[in-house]
Formats: structure tokens, sequence, C-alpha cells
């Protein structure tokens, strides 16, 4: 198990670099720089050359990507080209309030998933499990932006419960006023507790069914011992699986979510670093999200060989 | 400083009692301004954000929200009245040598934050900083450019006297542009901002929120906001909190939200007719526009009412293919330009137009702009011309929209009359998009500038002005008004186009 995960970092490692290109290179690509996009009804052609000319955009592409990797191993991220802020900075800013209500969502979704898609699985076809799968698969159908109007219009402007923004909140206000999480936390939840225990339903029903369940109660092992024992760790491989894809989501952001919460998260900060053709930072946040994917990932194969070691020998 | 408090306490007293007629655009409650003004409290104020792009420095500002916080904090020497003529902010008043060359700026007796006092010293390091050649996105730079800095001096403790290398009678007009504000004099550090305006600067971080604090002796009295705080939303969020009261005042709103909140006893409207202009720009320095009555048969096929109605949802006034509505040197005795299909086909035919696709550039840049381009490309097809609708990048949509497609989307919001034909229809103007390209009509606005009688001056600008309409590929179709929200609670609030001394001013608005 130690080779296994001291390969798969290194694979992360050669996966992060080769990345990093190819955001620089795609970032290239797209139409304009950052002092292009600057242009307005004030900036004459000659003063955004000179913009260019002080943001090291003059420069050959390569001689630009091999200062910024050079930089970055010196754990200099840059600054932005933009706003004239550290990177650092805005990375920090922006993904702690995405880091927040990604742990939120998970903390509460998983162990609901778990329970949730374990007893529907045991009761597969009974009217649980029925009421259950209609729900589920109606709020994973539900567009997110629905389903976020839908509550701010209920909960916060028709009865006046809840905030309906983050505008003007600090992480600490976070901290005090819990009440700011429940609606953006509650739009996330819909999809992934949807998707979690459709998974932890299929991957119950499977176990239940599979020869060594059939031969475990043969032999009489008690139905608790059975499900704990046996069924819930095949049965969370699945689940365990889908929670990482579900992290790398709500880690790079949920845009609309972020849009109708005002919360200053990594997608809006990412989108607009895009927008301002701002590389630097567009690479420190591609980095940083792919980082916590490959992290995740890792994390759920792990986890996966803990509790099925089946999936290494299969590998 | 007691008399000047006076005079602010006045002011909020006949923002109170003539609330009727000062907020004339106001659709929502009229009880904003019924109350007596009262000290204390905190306005929270919403605007458009853009992230890291925010800046506190001054002279950098580039969107709303950054010139909304730094009039907070800063003054100019002159600001733009309701009709865009320029009036006295730090400069009290201010006179010209009979060329119009040499100006002279007498200054008020105000204080920066840290207490020193402003001097004609201060303005010249802030004129020399907005020019520095090292700085190259100081944003007034290039409408300042006129400036002989050499020739600036201080003339004694009040008066600053600037030199121009060309005569401009505008000359005041320019300094009240989007990013010349006076800062005090070794300013360096943006993030230590030192300002003659009426709140001190508390905390700030970019694309989310900044927070000030009353200023006590702020030359026109002190604000009565104990706290202004300015917060950075996209539209969605902006929308809820001011109905969900969790922010006082919300800008630049779309008519779908003023549909929305009619009736709603929580948020009133404050609507700014007059805000400045949407169009459609053709390129006049290529076939089929070079000819002006292919431009002329365009802008006689457009159904302005029904652009009004489709892309402004009926909160806009016809335009007449002219800038500035209601703003100084506006030639409103020229008749209103009406469709009329059969002089355009007329028109059409003999300029050759019918022979050829056309190619609308457009892009998601401004709400509204692709819509709008379709709905042209509509109309152009009843009058039997073939329009391609081509889009492309928001991003870069501004330079790419000068040299791409035979016609363009056109939109400027409130600025001088002269300001926009420099900016956008000179030879050498950055935002030149209907390429209008003359050297007969730059030297004409040259002379224009230079004449020194007010009367004289607005013949020669009416006479760039008709000449722009009827021979130019400005199709300028209707004058859009500028929604704010503002919740009940809070009073003061006019309207007031963008860019304007009274628009995004918290000085004079209190809190219940």
């Amino acid at each position: 198990m130690a080779r296994h995960a001291l390969r798969r970092v290194l694979l992360a490692i050669a996966q992060l670099t080769l990345l990093s290109v190819l955001v620089f290179l795609l970032t290239s690509l797209l139409p304009g720089d950052a002092a292009d996009v600057l242009f307005n009804d004030k900036t004459g052609t000659e003063q955004i050359a000179r913009l260019r000319h002080e943001m090291g955009l003059d420069q050959p592409p390569a001689q630009r990507f091999l200062d910024w990797a050079k930089d970055l191993l010196t754990g200099d991220a840059g600054t932005s080209l933009t706003g004239g802020q550290p990177v650092s900075g805005i990375v920090a800013h922006s993904v702690g309030a995405t880091a927040l209500l990604a742990g939120v969502t998970a903390v509460i979704a998983v162990p609901v998933a778990l329970v949730l898609g374990l007893v529907t699985g045991c009761r597969a076809g009974g009217r649980l499990d029925r009421t259950v799968t209609a729900v589920t698969l109606a709020l994973g159908s539900v567009p997110d932006f629905v389903l976020s109007l839908a509550l701010v219009a209920v909960f916060a402007l028709k009865l006046g419960w809840l905030p309906s923004t983050w505008i003007g909140a600090t992480t600490g206000d976070l901290l005090t006023r819990p009440g700011l999480l429940v609606l953006p936390v509650a739009v996330l939840l819909a999809r992934t507790v949807s998707q979690l225990i459709r998974q932890f339903r299929a991957g119950t029903l499977g176990a239940l069914n599979s020869g060594y369940a059939q031969q475990a109660r043969r032999l009489g092992v008690p139905r608790t011992r059975l499900l704990l024992r046996h069924v819930l760790p095949n049965a969370a491989v699945p689940g365990v699986q889908q929670l990482a894809r579900t992290g790398d989501a709500l880690l790079g952001g949920v845009l609309v979510v972020e849009a109708v919460f005002a919360v200053p998260g990594a997608a809006t900060a990412l989108i607009e670093a895009v927008r301002s053709r701002d590389v630097p930072t567009v690479q420190a946040l591609t980095l940083l999200l792919a980082a916590a994917a490959l992290f995740l990932n890792v994390a759920a194969d792990l986890v996966s060989h803990r509790l099925s070691p089946r999936v290494e020998v299969l590998r | 400083m007691p008399d000047e408090r006076t005079r602010r306490h006045i002011l909020g007293l006949a923002g109170g009692g003539c609330a009727a007629a000062l907020l004339s655009g106001c659709d929502g409650s009229a009880s904003a301004g019924a109350t007596r003004p009262r000290r204390g409290g905190v306005l929270r104020a919403a605007f458009p954000g853009a992230g890291a792009k925010e800046t506190l420095d001054p002279h950098k500002q580039r969107q709303f929200v950054d010139i909304a916080r730094h009039k907070a904090m800063f003054d100019k020497l002159v600001e733009l009245g309701p009709t865009l003529r320029p009036v006295p902010r730090l400069a009290r008043s201010w006179e010209s040598s009979a060329d119009s060359t040499v100006w002279r700026f007498r200054l008020r007796e105000a204080v920066f934050h840290d207490g020193h006092r402003l001097e004609p010293e201060d303005v010249l390091y802030s004129l020399h900083r907005i020019l520095d050649p090292h700085a190259a996105d100081h944003l007034a730079a290039n409408s300042l450019s006129a400036l002989d800095l050499g020739g600036c001096r201080a003339v004694g403790k009040e008066t600053v006297e600037l030199r121009l290398k060309k005569p401009s009678a505008e000359f005041p007009s320019l300094l009240a542009v989007t990013g010349a504000l006076i800062v005090r004099r070794g300013y360096r550090d943006p993030e230590k901002p030192v300002g003659t305006g009426a709140f001190r600067f508390a905390s700030f971080q970019a694309g989310r929120s900044f927070s000030a604090h009353r200023f006590d002796d702020h030359w026109a009295g002190a604000p009565y906001l104990d706290e202004l705080r300015i917060l950075s939303a996209a539209s969605e969020a902006r929308n809820s909190a001011v109905q969900a009261g969790e922010i006082d005042y919300a800008h630049e709103m779309s008519p779908t939200f003023a549909r929305l909140i009619e009736g709603n006893s929580r948020v009133a409207l404050v609507s700014t007719p007059l805000s400045g202009v949407d169009g459609f720009a053709l390129k006049t320095d290529r076939p089929p526009f070079d000819d002006p009555d292919a431009a002329m048969a365009v802008k006689l096929l457009v159904d302005r009412e029904r652009l009004i109605e489709v892309i402004s949802g009926n909160r806009a006034q016809p335009g007449n293919d002219l800038y500035g509505k209601g703003y100084a040197y506006y030639p409103s005795h020229l008749p209103q330009r009406e469709q009329d299909l059969a002089q355009a086909r007329r028109l059409a035919r003999r300029s050759g137009l019918f022979n050829r696709r056309l190619t609308f550039y457009t892009s998601t840049v401004v709400e509204g702009f692709v819509n709008a381009a379709h709905l042209f490309a509509d109309m152009a097809g009843e009058a039997g011309l073939r329009v391609e609708v081509v889009s492309g990048p928001p991003e870069t949509y501004n330079t790419d929209q000068l040299t791409t497609g035979d016609i363009g989307n056109h939109r400027c919001g409130a600025m001088p009359i002269p300001t926009y034909i420099s900016e956008r229809l000179l030879d050498g103007s950055p935002q030149n998009a209907s390429a209008w390209k003359h050297p007969d009509f730059d030297e004409d606005f040259v002379h224009a500038q230079g004449i020194k009688k007010e009367t004289a001056r607005t013949r020669a600008y009416g006479a760039l002005q008709r000449t722009v309409r009827d021979e130019g590929g400005l199709v300028l179709w209707g004058h859009p008004d500028w929604l704010n929200a503002v919740s009940t609670t809070v009073h003061g609030v006019k309207p007031a186009p963008p860019n304007t001394d009274k628009w995004a001013r918290f000085d004079a608005v209190w809190v219940d």
C-alpha cells in the first residue's frame, strides 16, 4: 500500500507540472491579455502598450512561464496583473470560503447519505426506499439556480428566517452567524446527498446480493454484524469514489451558489481572473484546486483499499 | 466650520422637504426624504464587484465600485453637475486667461484626514502623480495630457495656476474626469489613503468590502452617517439583499428588477433619466458605410420605440442619433428622427446595401447587446437587408469592435458632450467605434474648444454634432434610465447620472 501511495504522489507531481504548462498555454491562447482587458474610453493604444510593458507581457511566453515557475519554487506565487496584490492573498481569501462550504456540506452529507443509502438498500422496493428515491431524483434534477432562488424567495424574502446573501460578511461573521451558511449549504447538499445516497444504495444492494453475504447468512451471522462487518465496507466503496468526485466539484466552487449568495469563493475568483487574463492568479488557483482534487482521489483510493482490500488486488 | 455644518443641515432639510421635486425620477416610496436628517447609523451600499481588480488607488479606479469608494475618501477640484457642466468642489472658483491657456483655481479651506490643510502643492503633486509617465494605468492621464506641468505653479496659499499646451475653454470639465482626485502630497502607499473626503478610511478587501467612518472636519460639514460600507456583489445577490434588508442601497439594477419590486413597501427605486446612450456604430472608414447614404438608410430603418420596449424595458427616451440629451451643448432644436422605411429602402438601393451581407459584431459584454443586435437584424431584414450577427469574446470586445464587423453595439455613460467627441469621434480617439476620421472635423473641434464665449462655443459644438448626426455612423436610438434601489429607511439619495457629483455620494444621506 505504501508503494502504491508513493507511486500516486509521484504521478500527481507530474500531473501538476503538466497541468501548469497546459493552463499557461491555454490562457495564452485566449483572445487578448491583461492589458487589453483594461482598455476603455480613457486609455489609448499607446497607454495600453506601456501597460503591457509594465506587466511584462511583452516578454516571450516561454520566458514568462519560466520566471513564474522559478518564483513558485521559492514559494512566491507572484503578483496579480490587474490588482497588484500578492496572488497568495487572493487565493487564501477565495479558497477559504469555498473550503468552509465544502467542508460543512461534506460533514452533513456523508452520514445522512450513508444511513439512508444503507437503509434504502436493505429495504429496496419498500415505501421508504420509493420515497427516498423519488425525492433524491427530484432534488438531483432541479438546477442549482432554481433551487437557490426558490430557497431565497421563501426563507429569506417571504419568511425572513435566514439571510439571503453573504454580502459584506467577514470570516468572523460566518462563525458567529451560522445562519449565513444554511441556504448555500442546503443547495449544495441537495445534489451531493442525492448522488451519494444513490451510490451507497447501489453498493448496499450489490453487497447484499453477493455470494459472500449469502454465505454469511447461511452460516447464521447475525444481521447487524453482517451489515456492519461485511455489507457496509463493500457498499461504501462506490460512495467513497463518488464523494471524491463531489469533493472536486465543491472545492472547485459552485459558481451559481457563489453568485446567488455572494460567496467570495474559488469559482468566482477563478472566473474573474480568467476574464481579466490575470495569468498568475489563474495558474495559482488551478494548481491548488488540481492538487486538492488529486489529493481527494488518492485519499479515496486508499480508503477504498482499506475498506475492501480486493480493490487493490483487482488493480 | 459651524457655518458649513449648518449648510449641510439646511441642504438635508431641503432634500427632505422637497423630496417630490428633487426625486423626479424616484419610482418608489416618496418617503425617501420625508424625515428630518439625523446623525448616526451605518449605510450598506452594494455595487457590482470586480474581484481582485478593485483598487484603493484613486488614480487607477476602473469600476463604479472603485469610483464610489474613492468619492467617499477623496475630492476632485471640480465635479460635474446634473447637466454635465463643471461645478465647484475643492476649487471654490476659477478663471482663465483670455486665450484659455492659463487657469487659476481658488481652493477651499479643506483639511486632509491627517489634519493637514489643503494647499496648492497638494494639487500639483496629485497632477504630477496622475501624469506620471511610468504609471500607464492612471485613467485621467489621457484627458489631462494637455497640461503643461512645468508651467503649473502655486500662487500663494489658496490658488493654483495651471497652464495648458493648447487653449481649452473646457478645461474645468477635464478636471472632473474619472480618476482626477486630489491626494495629499507625498501619497505613495495606496493601502493608506488620505484624502479630504467626507469619510475616513477604515478597511478594504478587494472584491468584498470597504468601510469608512465619518470625517468630522469635512469642508462641507460632517456627513450624517457614522459609517459607510461599500460592498461588492453580483446582480442576483444585490436583488435579494436589498429586498431582504441586508443592504440599504443597491447600485445598477435592471428593468426586470424594477418591475419585480413594484408595490414593495420596503424598497424604492431611484431612477435617473437620460443617463447615457444606447446605439449602434457603423464603420464609416470602409464600404458600405463610407457612403453617408448607406449610413442614413440604417438610421431610417431603425424602430427606436421597439428597441426601447424590448431592450430597455420601456425605461429609456428615444434617441435622435445625438449623444447627451439633456446635457450642456445638446442641440435640442433638431427634429426627432423617425423610422421611414420607404426612404431607407431608396437610400439602401442607391448605396448598394441590398447587394451585400452586413456583419453585426456583438458580445455579451453588456446585458442587452446580443438581443439588440438580433432585433436590429430583424428590422434590417424587414427592410430587405441581410445582416449576419457574429458574437465575440466579452473581455476584448471594446478593442475588437474597433476593427471587426461592419456594425457593432454602442453604449456610453454620462459625460460632457465635448469629452464624448474627444474620446469617440476624433482620428486619435481611443474608442472611435464608428471610425469617424475627418481632419477638418478634428480641427473644428479643437477650434470650438478654444472659443471663450459660451454662446459661440455652443453654436460650434452644435454644428459638429449635426454633421455626425447626418453623415456619421452612430445610430443612437435610446437614452436609458439609470436604476438604483434604496431601502425605504434611507433618505437623501437623489437621482444623478453616473459620473456626476451627486451620483454615489453618501455625504448627505441618512438612515432611520
